[in-house]
């Protein structure tokens, strides 16, 4: 054994983590200078790119690879159709409108792809990547956009990052960056009927806290998360953000590539068995090392919401509001949901229902939907929005019947994108009411000026819908 | 970019615990194309009431925090949103450093890109920072020290890629390019 065996045995097996970031290294870090990272894949939309695109024309720089380059609009596009971009005057806001052309006149000047009104592939971002197969095990993924780590699920590793390094990665396909540390998150056994994937992230969240995961790559380990669904995984992934985690990763295994396989940006052919036999060697060793670790029992999982101002604030759907700690941001937050510590939180009575975003929007979080509001109807005075994740899921989601099923329980169903999760094109929630949000975040003012949020699954956020106010979908039938 | 070497001044206080991006800046001021004036929309949901007039009681719109050039902020400032219009706002305002016991990822790597210094300090410090608002410090960037009124020294890390870029204003983009040859090599292992 050489002296690189050795001294490989001494330090223990690799993570899914460390292996994809050793391949992906340029430059390596040292003491001075931080590792210079290559990256596949890099997703842009509308907002964080127009000010990246500038300083390009500025320096005169090409885009080194827009082959590795995809570009959606979302975050500030209508939900109400719209013919192409000359249409947008109609509904959206001068600002947003012209956000969204810059991005269209961008992609055409730098050669990128753009899935855009014409596009039967336009979407939130981080549903069309996986949908269309460019997000694939092992690759280096990238966004303007902090819920980018969605991506890990399919254990890619996938990070958000600002402005200034989207014009970075689109002028040298890289970005520097330090070595993250690694959290192992193990959540095992049975989990519980009524419990999503919703439910999980939320859990972890509330046990993490919400900068638990700073510094840190989180590993999604156990039988509780092998035995997911990829849009299921998604939805963990996607919310590693709100427990501060750089990002959040599950091994590749069957289900990831039985997902994979025939979509349209996934290899085919030899390539197909080529990139398999690679993405099999991905997964943790069994003697991986992780920074920190923690452990969930899977059993004592129940439906999760939020009380308060951030996803760490979150309880059962059967739980009371924790009491008052005396803390300044605990009683901001309760002031301004207008809580009560002690109360129960089924029960508060309910507004908006909004059921959608990169967290929750793909095709079986609307059946999951659908399923509960099948031959009801919501609560006269509940507004409730379903908005699909891609113009594909939503073609899915109207092939199956869904989109009726919506309308007759009284819920409005909408073209895709951001919509109310952000409320930037002007799908927002009213001040002062509530809404109940299969969203990602339920920060003051997310939704609209004065809006308060309470995060929560799919099948939570429609049984609340039903009974106009929080409720447990256990208890709707 | 500009250099950033020592900055003096009072300091302001928002003493709240996990200040996400969207109270530092807005969503609904992110339809901009360019990065001016985004100062005017920093903290806008606390800073204006409804009127849109300013809300006199928000610790930056008070008299004496005019001027000041150094936020100290409750743990987890920045977490949630990559947005750059967070930092892009703070220094508009005027803000060249941010005090915290923690800083999201993200905010942190975004505040370094604009000059904007985010300093991470023990909780002990951190407290005699709140407890005494407007407090006159000094920040070096190059010694990685905060001088406080007393006398005192706090050590604060920095690592010394950022800090370099820092002092000397370097630009990273500059620096990734002369990475060329390397990027050339590496597409080349591995198409």
């Amino acid at each position: 054994m050489g002296l690189a065996g050795i001294g490989g045995s001494l330090m223990g097996g690799k993570s899914l983590f460390q292996k994809v970031w050793e391949n992906h290294i340029v430059v390596p870090e040292t003491a001075d200078t931080p590792a210079v990272l290559y990256i596949d894949l890099h997703l842009i939309h509308e907002v964080t790119t127009p000010q990246a695109f500038s300083v390009l024309k500025e320096r005169e720089l090409e885009v080194r690879r827009p082959d590795r380059t995809l570009a959606t609009m979302d975050h500030s596009t209508p939900t109400v159709p719209v013919t192409g971009l000359e249409d947008l005057d109609r509904v959206s806001d001068p600002a947003a409108a012209a956000q969204i052309r810059a991005l269209a006149k961008n992609c055409r000047q730098f050669g990128i792809e753009l899935h855009g009104f014409d596009s039967e592939h336009r979407g939130i971002v981080h549903v069309i990547g996986p949908e269309l197969g460019a997000t694939q095990p092992g690759k280096t993924i990238v966004c303007g956009d902090s819920h980018t780590s969605t991506h890990g699920a399919f254990g890619a590793l996938s990070f958000g990052i600002g402005t200034t390094e989207v014009g970075h990665v689109l002028a040298t396909q890289c970005l520097l960056q330090r070595r993250p540390k690694t959290l192992a998150v193990n959540i095992s056994g049975a989990v519980p009927d009524g419990v999503t994937a919703k439910d999980i992230i939320l859990a972890i969240i509330g046990q993490v806290g919400v900068d638990g995961g700073v510094g840190h790559v989180i590993e999604y380990r156990g039988d509780a998360i092998t035995g997911l669904d990829m849009d299921q995984r998604m939805t963990v992934c996607n919310m590693s953000i709100e427990a501060g985690a750089r990002s959040g990763m599950i091994a590749p295994d069957d289900t990831t590539y039985e997902y994979l396989s025939g979509r349209p940006a996934a290899p085919a052919g030899a390539d197909w068995d080529a990139a398999l036999k690679h993405w099999q060697s991905l997964p943790s060793d069994l003697d991986a090392r992780f920074d920190k670790e923690i452990t969930i029992d899977a059993t004592m999982l129940q439906p999760m919401v939020t009380f308060g101002t951030n996803p760490g604030m979150v309880i059962p759907v059967s739980g009371v509001i924790p009491p008052d700690t005396g803390d300044i941001s605990f009683r901001q937050a309760l002031d301004y949901m207008g809580l009560q510590s002690g109360a129960p939180i089924a029960g508060t009575p309910v507004d908006v229902v909004f059921v959608g975003s990169c967290t929750n929007s793909r095709i079986s979080d609307l059946r999951q939907t659908a399923a509960i509001l099948k031959g009801r109807r919501i609560a006269p005075n509940v507004h409730m929005l379903v908005v699909p994740g891609s113009q594909s899921i939503k073609a899915q989601a109207e092939a199956e019947g869904l989109d009726k099923i919506f309308e007759a329980a009284g819920a409005q169903w909408r073209e895709s994108g951001c919509s109310m999760c952000l409320g930037m094109n002007g799908d927002t929630v009213p001040s002062g009411q509530l809404c109940v949000s299969t969203s990602n975040r339920n920060f003051e003012g997310r939704q609209g000026i004065g809006a308060r949020t309470i995060l929560a699954s799919p099948a939570t956020a429609a049984a609340s819908a039903i009974r106009g106010c929080v409720s447990d979908v256990n208890n709707i039938n | 970019m500009e250099k950033v070497t020592i900055i003096h001044s009072r300091t302001v206080i928002l003493p709240q615990a996990d200040i996400d991006t969207d109270q530092i800046l807005p969503a609904r001021f992110l339809t901009t194309t360019t990065r001016a004036g985004m100062g005017d929309a920093l903290f806008a949901d606390w800073r204006y009431d409804s009127a849109g007039g300013l809300n006199k009681d928000f610790p930056l719109n008070k008299p004496e925090a005019q001027g000041c050039r150094i936020l100290v902020a409750g743990n987890n400032f920045g977490c949630g949103s990559s947005r750059e219009h967070a930092p892009w706002g703070l220094v508009d305002f005027g803000f060249k450093a941010v005090i915290s016991t923690a800083f999201a990822d993200i905010f942190r790597n975004n505040a370094l890109k604009n000059g904007l210094v985010p300093i991470l300090v023990d909780e002990a410090t951190h407290q005699w920072l709140m407890d005494n608002p407007g407090a006159e410090i000094s920040v070096d960037v190059g010694k990685r020290q905060l001088l406080l009124p007393d006398g005192s020294v706090v050590d604060f890390p920095i690592d010394d890629f950022s800090r370099y870029c820092l002092i000397e204003g370097i630009d990273q983009l500059g620096y990734l390019l002369k990475q060329s040859d390397h990027i050339s090599h590496f597409e080349q292992q591995h198409s």
